[in-house]
């Protein structure tokens, strides 16, 4: 019952356009004026001091940023020809296409490991046949190298996992409703080395069939794991947060071309 | 963890070679039998003391030896301990104190109602209503209370609970600006209302609409959900307010809209502390009698129908074979007793559900 549609989404990972978006906090302008392309098929990572509207920035691409009172969004964000922001866009949609995983791992607490798994299709109240939902329990957890750590307790609650393991079941629940891009707003920052490891590793697979962007404050994860990197900072407090510059990984971390980012790179600043 | 040995190890020789300097192990402490060989002089020196002064009576001695161990302890502590052990003593056992005379109304009302109301409590009494019974006759008992107790409180929490989550609901989830400060400072208010006021409130209403002539169970249950109500509403909204955002950010990235992440995320989280609060609301509007009284009276049979005619309540039967004297306050004793197991049934049901529901990382 997944239906074809959405088998066929599989591996259509899609590129997504930024022009020109404002993002405001009622009056305050919390974000200014950023243009981007994030590719399909590869890691962007966004990197930048505290408060530089990275994480925000990486909200507005599957409008989760919404949730906040008063947050609202002036500009462009075509994915795949369809601007996100145009008026007859349902938000709930986009976040179908566009998933999330976040900093601190939410796995659900009143359910089990393959619920938390199912919990996309679940709590859409859609049907599954249980053949359907076991090789899509298996599928997802075996995606986020998870299921041979979990394949004998796939009834035991989701928090009974190490931090590391829930972070990856996180990843995991994300895409098992089959998005096409996959935000990850600092998903390491609340582990340990061991398991920040699987998790890059994790980014490393997971780009052959997805589009993903990450947000991360550190410099050395953002070097190994992806492709582009973007680097925001902000002026001082109350002002907003820009893009300064985007670029390569390669490039971005060996010559940048403005002095800022150079400074935050070598460590200077931020 | 596997980088703390390598950090830790020039910082470990420190702790112990500063420790042993200022005496951390050379504090001399009171044996554990202590404060139970200071409870006993305490008692054994009150006794002698009011013995001493007149005669000793239960309460005297206690309260005199309380004192007796409250000062001794704390010097003892302080001679041999020093001052902070002594504080901590001292607070211990103030609290200990505290607790022991807030138990003492509960335990002391729990063995009046027991002891009392054991006398008539039967099986008979529990399914005998009051028809034919006259005088000093010893038989009759609360059978049609009880049917029109529960009857009544499920009415009520039919209309009440529903109210309850969904305008908490609205306020956690939904309500912004005037009008959710308006509903909060309105639940407030209604919390406050005198129950007296709402079988008024609920006998104005029904006369009417229905003419002067009107009874039934249905008047009270809505009098009673006055009540309620502001309950369910006020602890539905703490649990709900206790649901982390990320579980809700968690399903909106899913996809998964919102009344959908209402539902299934933030209600199925809270079900257990909605479950308590419900209960305490219940517990709270069950022995409500001042709004009975006036709305469904008291009548001597069982009666079915909430829409039509009196109907007898636990509290009002009480209060009314109370008021007649002679076998009826036995009877009114088992009505009290049989009040409180009812409570008390509920309440097991109400831990049940919250056990089976709760979050699974609790057990």
């Amino acid at each position: 019952m997944l239906g074809a549609a959405k088998k066929e989404r599989l591996h259509m990972s899609k590129r997504i356009e930024v022009n020109d978006l404002n993002v405001y906090y009622g009056d305050f302008l919390a974000v200014e004026d950023v243009s981007m392309t994030i590719e399909a098929r590869s890691v962007t990572a966004l990197i930048g001091p505290s408060g530089c509207g990275k994480s925000t920035f990486l909200r507005t691409l599957n409008r989760m940023h919404e949730v906040i009172p008063g947050a609202r969004v002036q500009g462009k964000a075509v994915m795949d020809g369809q601007n996100l922001y145009a008026d007859d866009v349902d938000p709930v949609e986009v976040r179908r296409q566009v998933g999330m995983v976040f900093q601190r791992p939410n796995p659900f607490p009143t359910m089990s490991i393959a619920e938390n798994v199912l919990a996309g299709v679940k709590l859409n109240n859609k049907r599954i046949s249980k053949s359907d939902a076991n090789d899509l329990v298996e599928s997802s957890l075996q995606a986020a190298n998870l299921w041979n750590e979990v394949k004998d307790r796939l009834a035991r609650p989701g928090s009974s996992l190490s931090g590391g393991q829930q972070q990856r079941l996180c990843i995991a629940r994300a895409i098992a409703v089959r998005p096409d891009v996959l935000l990850m707003d600092e998903p390491c920052s609340a582990l340990d080395p061991i398991s920040t490891l699987a998790i890059e590793d994790l980014m490393s697979e997971l780009k052959n069939d997805y589009t993903i962007v990450v947000v991360t404050h550190n410099m050395q994860q953002a070097a190994r794991v992806s492709d582009r990197t973007a680097f925001f900072n902000i002026a001082g407090t109350g002002k907003p947060g820009r893009l300064i510059e985007m670029d390569d990984t390669s490039t971005m971390f060996s010559s940048p071309s403005q002095q800022a980012t150079e400074d935050y790179i070598s460590g200077r600043f931020g | 963890m596997t980088t703390l040995p390598l950090s830790s190890t020039p910082a470990a020789p420190a702790p112990p070679g500063r420790g042993a300097a200022s005496g951390t192990a050379r504090r001399s402490r009171l044996k554990p039998w202590a404060p139970w060989a200071a409870a006993g002089g305490s008692l054994v020196l009150a006794f002698l003391v009011t013995l001493v002064a007149g005669t000793p009576s239960f309460a005297s001695v206690v309260a005199l030896a309380a004192v007796f161990y409250l000062v001794g302890l704390t010097a003892w502590s302080r001679i041999v301990e020093g001052p902070r052990w002594a504080t901590d003593r001292l607070a211990t056992t103030l609290v200990t104190f505290a607790f022991g005379l807030a138990l003492v109304p509960l335990i002391s009302l729990l063995w009046t109602v027991v002891s009392k109301g054991s006398k008539v409590f039967s099986l008979t009494f529990l399914n005998t209503n009051m028809v034919g019974v006259f005088g000093d006759m010893t038989e009759g008992g609360v059978y049609h209370a009880i049917i029109g107790t529960v009857l009544i409180t499920a009415a009520a929490a039919a209309i009440s609970v529903p109210i309850g989550i969904l305008t908490a609901i609205y306020l956690v989830e939904y309500g912004r600006g005037p009008m959710a400060r308006g509903i909060t400072f309105l639940v407030d208010v209604m919390t406050g209302i005198p129950s007296i006021v709402a079988g008024l409130f609920a006998f104005s209403l029904f006369t009417l609409i229905f003419g002067p002539a009107y009874r039934a169970g249905i008047m009270g249950a809505v009098a009673l959900s006055l009540l309620m109500t502001p309950v369910v509403i006020r602890s539905v909204e703490e649990m709900l307010r206790l649901v982390p955002n990320e579980l809700r950010e968690a399903a909106y990235a899913l996809g998964v809209p919102k009344w959908l992440t209402i539902i299934k995320v933030v209600l199925r989280t809270a079900i257990a502390g909605i479950v308590t609060g419900v209960m305490l609301a219940v517990a709270r509007v069950i022995g409500e009698t001042a709004p009975l009284l006036l709305t469904v009276g008291i009548i001597t049979k069982v009666n079915w129908d909430l829409f039509d005619g009196l109907m007898t309540t636990l509290p009002v039967y009480a209060y009314n074979q109370y008021s007649q004297g002679g076998a009826g306050v036995d009877r009114a004793w088992a009505a009290a007793l049989t009040l409180i197991l009812i409570v008390m049934v509920l309440n097991l049901i109400a831990r049940l559900v919250s056990k089976f529901f709760s979050p699974k990382a609790a057990r």
